[in-house]
């Protein structure tokens, strides 16, 4: 049985904000389902009682000196937005037309 | 003079400070060989001739000046195109970043710059570290200077193959299932992912964050240490930044050059020399075993049973990350944007940027990930990865408590034909069985070379103990000095 279907992979594509056609649809399907099928091994390990481990660094609460350093000028922070206006990032509207009138 | 692009880091440094060169010949003759072999090659993206002329420069001056310098003053390197280098393009290999020029400098990079190295350029990688082979980068494929129809590895290819095609003497990578170890064995060069912890993240553009770790290529153990010490130690930038002295791997190469390993108890892992490797492979590998013996250490099998879930661990551990990390390329702070027509939305615009901005690698592991991620799957796949990557942790650490380090080849296979596992993703997976364990569990990992196989290099990995490189250098120096570096047919 295949562990993902076309309709889910459309899905999750909406959820990663890929604008995905529809041939890649059929393509990543195949693929995202031989994947999953196999790291689904995982669920083969009994670790119940396991504590799960997110990093390896048993660091916690790290803290630096609250000191001013220099860091970038607002056109430096600015020079690779793809647009600007008045030292801000300009992007696209974000409320739909019935919502913003 | 004889040929500066043959000779080791070490050499070029004491030529340098010396007087017996300068860093400006130095890098016009790398910079010469880059203009004759790039273009079969392809292991650079971007090659910053005017900043590496004026880089070394400063060092000449410097040194006419009568500073004193570092130990690896005038000495050219390659950078991955992972990390963020100030003025100079970073493309992480991927479209969405195309014409990015970094406001700032990484941690490793500002290193690199006050140890006076010389930055040739920007080394081509899968995108976004994703990959095995370098054939996943939006730019074409780099070409392994041992055969130019075959994979130089991936993500860092572009590293390795810059240093088996005499282009650099040295090179950063970065390594989060591999990305270092890898092709450096495929190539027939050293690669070294250190500690994670142990080298700064701050400017490296994040795949997987509790896995990516920087680390030196080189094309002797002992370079690779000059640079693993220039680079490694705490950065307070990094908030995983290990806040302890970088262990003295320059030394531990120098002992292990001595020939001498009395005393130093290496374990087999068992469950990867069985059938997972080819026998070419697996022939150069015990030759290498025997050699060690021969140098007085003592070889016991070890098994650590959960290390064949390492690899299905891996595949959803870092995907995971990565559909969040990668959730900042949104068309908005760097890189591309498309579709914005004044009539389509914030998400529209988002989704058709990143729809046409990456590869489809990076949005097979994207939807992995955020599939993992999502309720009702969560405890099932990326709760249960993460009990996994405890159990892996457990057997690492009751093998040092039997032995120093632990050995195995570092890949199943030599380099493969461009070409054989684009279309099959999970067979390109399969090139990192051996080196992801050490990524969960947060070890150090080198790869060197150990011998050949059908003409082409084979690896043999070291991994040792948390903060223990110095370990893995000693041992690496050791079988270098028996069995020897291997040299490419020529260009």
């Amino acid at each position: 049985m295949a562990a993902i279907s076309r309709e889910e992979v459309a899905h999750l594509a909406r959820l990663s904000r890929l604008a995905v056609t529809e041939e890649e649809l059929d393509t990543f399907a195949g693929q995202l389902d031989v994947i999953l099928q196999a790291v689904a091994q995982v669920g083969e390990v009994a670790a119940a009682d396991i504590p799960p481990t997110s990093h390896s660094v048993p660091l916690t609460n790290i803290f630096r000196e609250d000191v001013v350093t220099p860091c970038l000028t607002p056109q430096e922070a600015l020079s690779g937005a793809p647009d600007a206006e008045d030292q801000r990032f300009r992007v696209p509207r974000i409320l739909s037309e019935d919502v913003a009138s | 003079m004889s040929d500066l692009t043959r000779m080791t880091a070490a050499e070029i440094a004491a030529l340098v400070a010396g007087g017996e060169t300068s860093a400006v010949e130095v890098t016009r003759a790398h910079l010469d060989r880059i203009a004759a072999v790039d273009d079969r090659v392809h292991a650079f993206l971007h090659v910053d001739t005017d900043g590496a002329l004026d880089a070394a420069r400063a060092v000449d001056e410097r040194r006419a000046a009568g500073e004193e310098l570092g130990p690896l003053a005038g000495v050219p390197v390659a950078v991955k195109d992972v990390l963020a280098t100030r003025g100079v393009p970073t493309t992480v290999g991927s479209k969405i970043l195309e014409g990015w020029r970094p406001p700032y400098d990484a941690t490793i990079v500002q290193r690199l710059r006050e140890a006076g190295t010389v930055m040739l350029g920007k080394t081509n990688m899968d995108e976004f570290a994703m990959g095995s082979s370098t054939e996943y980068s939006a730019y074409g494929p780099t070409h392994n200077p041992w055969d130019l129809s075959r994979i130089p590895g991936g993500s860092g290819g572009g590293s390795a193959a810059a240093l088996a095609a005499y282009e650099a003497p040295l090179a950063i990578g970065s390594d989060t299932g591999g990305s270092i170890r890898q092709p450096g064995a495929v190539t027939g060069t050293v690669g070294v992912k250190p500690t994670y912890g142990g080298t700064s993240r701050y400017g490296l553009v994040a795949f997987s964050s509790s896995l990516d770790t920087p680390g030196p290529c080189a094309r002797t153990v002992l370079d690779a240490a000059l640079l693993h010490q220039v680079i490694a130690g705490h950065d307070p930038r990094d908030s995983t930044s290990i806040p302890q002295p970088v262990p003295d791997v320059v030394a531990a190469a120098k002992l292990g050059a001595t020939g001498d390993l009395t005393g130093v108890r290496l374990g087999i892992v068992s469950e990867f020399v069985g059938e997972g490797a080819e026998p070419g492979v697996m022939a150069a590998f015990r030759e290498a075993v025997d050699a060690l013996a021969k140098l007085g250490a003592e070889i016991v099998d070890v098994s650590c049973p959960t290390f064949v879930h390492a690899l299905p661990a891996y595949y959803l551990i870092a995907p995971s990350e990565c559909s969040s990390n990668l959730a900042r390329f949104d068309g908005v702070r760097f890189g591309l944007r498309v579709g914005d027509d004044g009539n389509r939305s914030l998400e529209e615009v988002m989704s058709l940027t990143r729809e046409a901005g990456f590869g489809p690698e990076v949005k097979r592991r994207i939807m992995i990930g955020t599939y993992a991620l999502s309720s009702g799957y969560y405890d099932a796949y990326y709760g249960q990865a993460q009990k996994v990557r405890t159990l892996i942790t457990r057997d690492f650490t009751a093998a040092f408590e039997r032995v120093d380090a632990l050995i195995s080849p570092t890949t199943p296979s030599v380099a493969f034909p461009i070409g054989a596992r684009t279309a099959d993703p999970y067979q390109m997976y399969l090139a990192d069985l051996f080196t992801i364990p050490t990524n969960l569990y947060g070890g150090p990992g080198i790869s060197v070379p150990c011998g050949l196989s059908e003409g082409l290099p084979v690896g043999l990995q070291v991994m040792a103990p948390t903060m223990a490189d110095d370990r893995m250098y000693r041992v690496a120096a050791a079988l270098e000095s028996a069995v020897g570096t291997f040299t490419p047919p020529a260009l």
